[in-house]
């Protein structure tokens, strides 16, 4: 392994100007920068998530986004009920997401392949649905998170510059979580079953079970990042779960270099800001980022990271 | 009495416009293993195409099938500008290629024909309620449905399985190489297929039009019902499709008529009012999640082997 290489290169760079962008935002006054990257961090943190299951689990979910909506509910739900501490909201946000992934896991890894992709998205549909009938919590339209989560004076997330990096530390932990999981005993089997699950069974090891875990994991890491997007929005809604955002998320994922461990980072981070970009440009930036999504599937392989590892070679 | 019938009608006309949005779905993957979550797109731009040739015409008759012409040629463009590159990878680049399909599709209409909806409004003689028992009457359009729907789905029946082509079309789906190397055509094929899938859609598209109103991302919801339908009734099997459809459509649109009572005789007032919206909308959901518990591979998986 080379001790410098061009991917390693711009990694770094990325995380160094993730670390040092409020400091940028406080010295040019472009408060907007840091509203926008905060929203960034945190759907990385949802592409970090979904790509543990994606790229090291081979499992394709197309429903991440109900995990958003989950961890996002059990914040806004707890606030409108007067119980604004985050030390209960969090944990209250992961424990949802990790019932919900338990029980949709348990089903959806009953099939494989594409019935799996359109089971975790008809899921993710429902629990879509089952948000807009909550009319206690605002239905349809959805619910104003008054207060953000309180941590009792250790932490002020009303602070932009304290909530980004609270957004921020959350990103590295999972990603340093995940590459503690991915080297571990158990993150290697995950990725055996995803090369080969008949052998890996043949070996004796329970599949389903491993990957169940792998799947609960994931969930609960795209939960925090809910409960973290409806404290930056002040406001969840069910469109949060809608289907389209699943597929932001695995298009970031994809972006960036699916089964790489800073890929979906980069990938969030090229995608919301390329999104951005094209929408000042024009109104119908869609137009164009659909069939760039098109040639990026037909022509880009490994995504950026592939890119870069090719860009050394060459 | 008359509710039950009318109803159940209902749930019959929701699912046998689910078929044919269905039939096109399971078709193109079981024959060019090609996830497409474009063909909701497919259903929308067939409800704007009815919508703007019967302005252009002034008739429902003549717009609707002018409609289904052209989305059976944006089909066939599509699959040759864009989808035949598709053919033999990984189902996520599927996906993810489909998905970008959709965002241009939603954004492109809402560039030509702007981002409120339309509406295609029927003519006089299919707005009529029609007897169907004594005392009840149905509008006619609805029954118009129903008829245009089963037609439609014996013409495909036929079609699949009495036809050279359709024994070409099954052919191509237990093995493909075979057929090509008994030098069947089998890009065309393929055009062709895709083709009557986009149409499928698109007539469903343009069928379901004058009920609800014309809108962006209008196809994206069925979609998702589709997709249930076709995990039902097994990927790739049109038998599959149509009964796991009428099967859907009927939980579906009984599910929302009667739960609300139902529940009301078992819960409180205001906890069965609340209950009762998301408890309808998860029915289907539900089943999906039971015959995957009892039959992963779906009630009529295509390949029995």
């Amino acid at each position: 392994m080379k001790a410098f290489t061009v991917s390693k290169a711009v990694t770094a760079l990325m995380l160094a100007g993730l670390v040092l962008l409020p400091l940028y935002s406080q010295l040019s006054g472009n408060i907007f920068i840091l509203t926008l990257f905060t929203r960034v961090v945190i759907l990385a943190l949802a592409a970090a998530s979904l790509n543990l299951m994606m790229g090291y689990g081979g499992m394709m979910s197309f429903g991440h986004a109900a995990y958003l909506g989950i961890g996002g509910y059990a914040v806004g739900m707890l606030a409108q009920e007067g119980i604004g501490s985050g030390f209960i909201q969090f944990p209250v946000a992961l424990a949802a997401s990790a019932l919900y992934a338990l029980v949709i896991g348990a089903l959806s890894l009953r099939t494989r392949g594409v019935y799996f992709i359109m089971i975790t998205l008809a899921f993710a549909q429902m629990a879509y649905y089952v948000a807009s009938g909550l009319a206690r919590y605002g239905g349809d339209d959805g619910l104003t998170v008054y207060k953000r989560s309180d941590f009792s004076g250790l932490i002020n997330l009303g602070n932009r510059t304290q909530f980004y990096y609270l957004c921020l530390a959350c990103l590295f932990g999972v990603v340093f979580l995940i590459w503690r999981i991915v080297n571990s005993r158990f993150g290697l089997v995950v990725q055996g079953l995803r090369s080969n699950e008949q052998r890996m069974q043949a070996i004796g090891f329970p599949a389903k079970r491993y990957q169940l875990v792998c799947f609960v994991i994931s969930g609960m890491m795209c939960g925090l990042a809910g409960a973290l997007l409806a404290n930056n929005t002040d406001f969840i809604s069910p469109a949060v779960m809608y289907w389209t955002r699943s597929g932001d998320l695995m298009v970031m994922v994809i972006l960036g270099g699916m089964g790489t461990l800073f890929g979906p980072v980069m990938g969030a981070v090229v995608y919301l800001l390329l999104e951005e970009f094209l929408s000042q440009l024009t109104e119908y930036w869609a137009l164009i980022m659909g069939p760039l999504l098109l040639l990026i599937v037909l022509f880009g392989r490994g995504g950026i990271m592939g890119l870069l590892g090719r860009l050394n070679r060459g | 009495m008359l509710l039950v019938v009318e109803q159940f009608l209902n749930g019959l006309q929701f699912g046998l416009l689910l078929f044919l949005l269905a039939a096109g779905l399971t078709l193109v993957f079981g024959i060019m293993d090609l996830v497409n979550l474009a063909h909701g797109s497919l259903y929308m731009m067939g409800a704007y195409f009815a919508a703007t040739f019967a302005a252009w015409t002034g008739s429902f008759l003549l717009g609707s099938l002018l409609a289904l012409g052209a989305t059976l040629v944006l089909g066939i463009v599509l699959e040759m500008s864009a989808l035949r590159h598709l053919y033999g990878r990984d189902h996520l680049d599927h996906v993810l290629a489909t998905f970008g399909l959709i965002l241009f599709f939603n954004e492109a209409v809402r560039l030509i024909w702007g981002p409120a909806g339309l509406a295609l409004p029927l003519p006089a003689w299919l707005t009529v309620p029609v007897p169907i028992l004594p005392g009840i009457h149905y509008p006619a359009y609805r029954l118009a449905i129903i008829v245009v729907a089963l037609l439609v789905a014996l013409l495909l029946y036929l079609g699949v399985m009495r036809t050279r082509i359709g024994m070409l079309i099954r052919a191509g789906a237990s093995n493909r190489e075979m057929i090509g190397a008994l030098g069947i055509n089998i890009k065309l094929l393929y055009t062709l297929v895709f083709g009557l899938g986009a149409a499928l859609a698109g007539l469903a598209g343009l069928m379901q039009a004058p009920i609800l109103t014309v809108q962006i991302g209008m196809g994206e919801n069925i979609l998702i019902l589709a997709f249930v339908i076709i995990v039902i009734g097994g990927i790739g099997s049109i038998r599959g499709a149509f009964l796991a459809a009428i099967f859907v459509g009927m939980i579906d649109t009984l599910g929302r008529a009667f739960l609300p009572n139902l529940l009301r005789q078992v819960l409180s007032g205001a906890a069965a009012s609340t209950a009762a919206p998301a408890l309808s909308s998860m029915l289907i959901y539900l089943l999906m999640a039971i015959v995957l518990v009892v039959r992963p591979e779906g009630l009529f998986p295509a390949n029995r082997r």
